[in-house]
């Protein structure tokens, strides 16, 4: 047993995933200007002039690419919780007897839950995933699968793939529209979702890539977000989801007084920052207080007639609104959050579409996470070294994703965590969180509705929020004032046994997650 | 000066009849509480959204105010939606007083 740079104990290896390296500082690997690990070479394909690549159906396709077991799988989650791709493909699988499956999906969705009993029989023996919730996380963290699972962030998962921790096997990559060579796009079609971002890593580097779509269009297909260069297959079905929940509609903010309380106390921040000027560059999370932040920011943005350079991320209608009136110049878009979105991507040059490892694979000469002034995100639990759990519930439940959190973080010159100090009875402003996934080193300010405390790194910065008449705590005094309001929870009881770990976005082990003692 | 009115707990009470207090919105707890024939213990049947964490306390809580009013032969049937123990202490109150016909409730 070894001890990472957060004092969190990591084994030295884990059957499944072999050698683990203990996080070491939200930095320490980057220094170089080199990652260590070798990359695998991409799978480098042929293919004879004018010959087909159409299938009959999802079934002939993936016998094409000669199911094994012990494959991996990938698939994308733009589909959100409309997807219907990942359970019909597991389904094939599973009915060809296809056992010990990796299961490498961008993230789950509560769509996914019908793999249930294919991870309890064995067919999937493991999970790389950015995010597990619902049934799939508690049996998770009850420990059923024979190999650890392991969480990563977004641009995290790209690293993966590229020095073949991940080895993409069979890539099926779910389109809203696409064309015969296998040119592919998010951004239209009935059941649009915007951003095809996550999906083109597994593009480029798997051994067998499948398109399926449910709108098969006269070739070209444009925006080709993805390129027929790296498509084998490709499948037209009826459907590829529920178009209500892939996307509908425009994102609201929120009405609850509570989130709009702490998104008005974040949005104060930000404009005493010294950050709140011209060139601006900012992301917010989709839910909640989070986005709450958006509607305050922009309107301080309308008043002091400032202008942005970007916005990043998971982008929401609210976003593009930003854009179109001109608050920023431009959308950087790795995942679309509704209806609306789609069609700023299709339309406006400045909404520009972009992959994972792009928006934040830390190797390489430079992911947008590093061009970010500010982002707020959102947390299950903080700790008082500002630490940020978004991954286990306080049942020690996997419940959460650490999609773009650890990334953004890192990458933000302030990073703002908003979070209510108490949920129901649950404090979320702890003296230790279940897991850690965002470092506090990577954190800068907590924002909750009984005030904002700041990282004690940031001596500047708590001066000008101070002299802004703000109230500034210091955590330690919040989580007691927290733990007297809610009583101390009692302990959470694990057993020694690892089921998971969790990833920072260089590739070591910044926690593990244990199973639930019953 | 306003005036406070305090309502004495008497000895060894048993709850006349049926009563409630509460509500199942999150972060309220539903008491019901009801009369048994066995004359002495009392029986909480608590069921929580943060039984895990806090079933102990919530317990303790609903026990507290019990021997306060020094009830005896009482079924307390409590439904947690991860309530702070001022609000559980209120509610468990509320359902004795209006047990004990102390206070009008909704069940009478």
């Amino acid at each position: 047993m070894a001890r990472n740079a957060l004092n969190i104990e990591i084994p030295e290896k884990l059957d499944g995933l072999g050698a683990l390296e203990p996080y070491q500082g939200v930095w320490t690997k980057l220094q170089k200007g080199w990652m260590s690990e070798q990359t695998v070479p991409p799978a480098i394909k042929a293919r004879m002039p004018h010959t087909s690549k159409m299938c009959d159906s999802l079934e002939e396709a993936i016998l094409k690419c000669n199911p094994q077991d012990g494959m991996t799988v990938s698939f994308h989650h733009h589909l959100r919780s409309g997807d219907d791709i990942l359970v019909q493909a597991m389904t094939i699988l599973a009915n060809m007897g296809i056992k010990d499956i990796i299961l490498a999906s961008s993230s789950l969705t509560s769509a996914h839950e019908p793999i249930l009993p294919f991870i309890e029989q064995g067919i999937i023996s493991q999970i790389y995933s950015s995010g597990i919730r619902g049934a799939i996380g508690e049996a998770c963290a009850r420990g059923i699968m024979k190999k650890p699972f392991v969480i990563h962030s977004h641009g995290g998962r790209v690293r993966s793939v590229q020095t073949g921790k991940i080895k993409i096997d069979l890539a099926i990559i779910a389109a809203s529209a696409a064309d015969e060579e296998g040119n592919a796009t998010g951004s239209h079609g009935p059941s649009a979702f915007g951003s095809i971002g996550y999906a083109m890593i597994d593009a480029w580097y798997a051994k067998q890539v499948v398109v399926v779509t449910d709108n098969l269009v006269d070739y070209p297909c444009v925006p080709p977000s993805i390129r027929q260069n790296y498509v084998d297959y490709v499948v037209e079905v009826d459907s590829i989801g529920d178009a209500k929940k892939i996307a509908s509609g425009t994102t609201r903010i929120t009405k609850a007084p509570l989130d709009l309380r702490i998104a008005k106390l974040a949005s104060e921040a930000i404009i005493h920052s010294g950050l709140f000027k011209n060139g601006i560059s900012f992301q917010v999370g989709a839910g909640g207080a989070s986005l709450a932040v958006a509607k305050f920011v922009r309107e301080a943005m309308k008043k002091h007639e400032i202008v942005g350079s970007f916005l990043l991320g998971g982008v929401t209608s609210y976003g593009v609104n930003m854009l179109n009136e001109g608050l920023f110049r431009a959308i950087f878009d790795v995942q679309s959050f509704d209806a609306a979105v789609s069609q700023s991507i299709m339309n406006n040059p400045y909404h520009i579409e972009i992959g994972a490892a792009l928006y934040a694979n830390p190797f390489n000469c430079g992911c947008m996470i590093n061009k970010l002034d500010i982002v707020v995100l959102g947390a299950l639990e903080v700790d008082v070294n500002f630490n940020v759990n978004v991954i286990t519930g306080s049942e020690g439940d996997v419940r959460g994703a650490s999609g773009g959190h650890s990334d953004t973080a890192a990458g933000a010159n302030l990073t703002i965590v908003v979070c209510p100090s108490f949920r129901g009875r649950l404090p979320i402003i702890k003296k230790k969180v279940n897991n850690v996934v965002t470092p506090g080193d990577s954190v800068d300010i907590v924002v909750t509705e009984r005030g904002i405390c700041v990282n004690p790194k940031n001596i500047e910065l708590e001066q000008k929020l101070k002299k802004a008449g703000l109230n500034i705590k210091k955590i330690q005094d919040l989580e007691i004032e927290v733990d007297k309001i809610t009583g101390q929870p009692d302990p959470i009881e694990h057993t020694d046994k690892v089921v998971g770990v969790i990833e920072y976005r260089d590739g070591t082990i910044i926690d593990t997650i244990k199973q639930i003692k019953e | 000066m306003p005036i406070k009115i305090v309502i004495l707990p008497e000895k060894n009470m048993q709850p006349v009849h049926k009563a409630q207090a509460g509500t199942f919105e999150s972060s309220d707890i539903m008491i019901l509480i009801e009369p048994l024939d066995n004359d002495g213990d009392n029986h909480i049947e608590l069921s929580s959204s943060v039984g895990k964490q806090f079933k102990d306390q919530i317990n303790r809580d609903i026990t507290e105010l019990l021997q306060k009013y020094e009830i005896t032969g009482a079924r307390i049937i409590a439904k947690d939606k991860g309530a702070l123990s001022p609000t559980i202490k209120a509610r468990v109150e509320t359902a004795v007083l209006r047990s004990l016909d102390k206070q009008q409730g909704t069940l009478k």
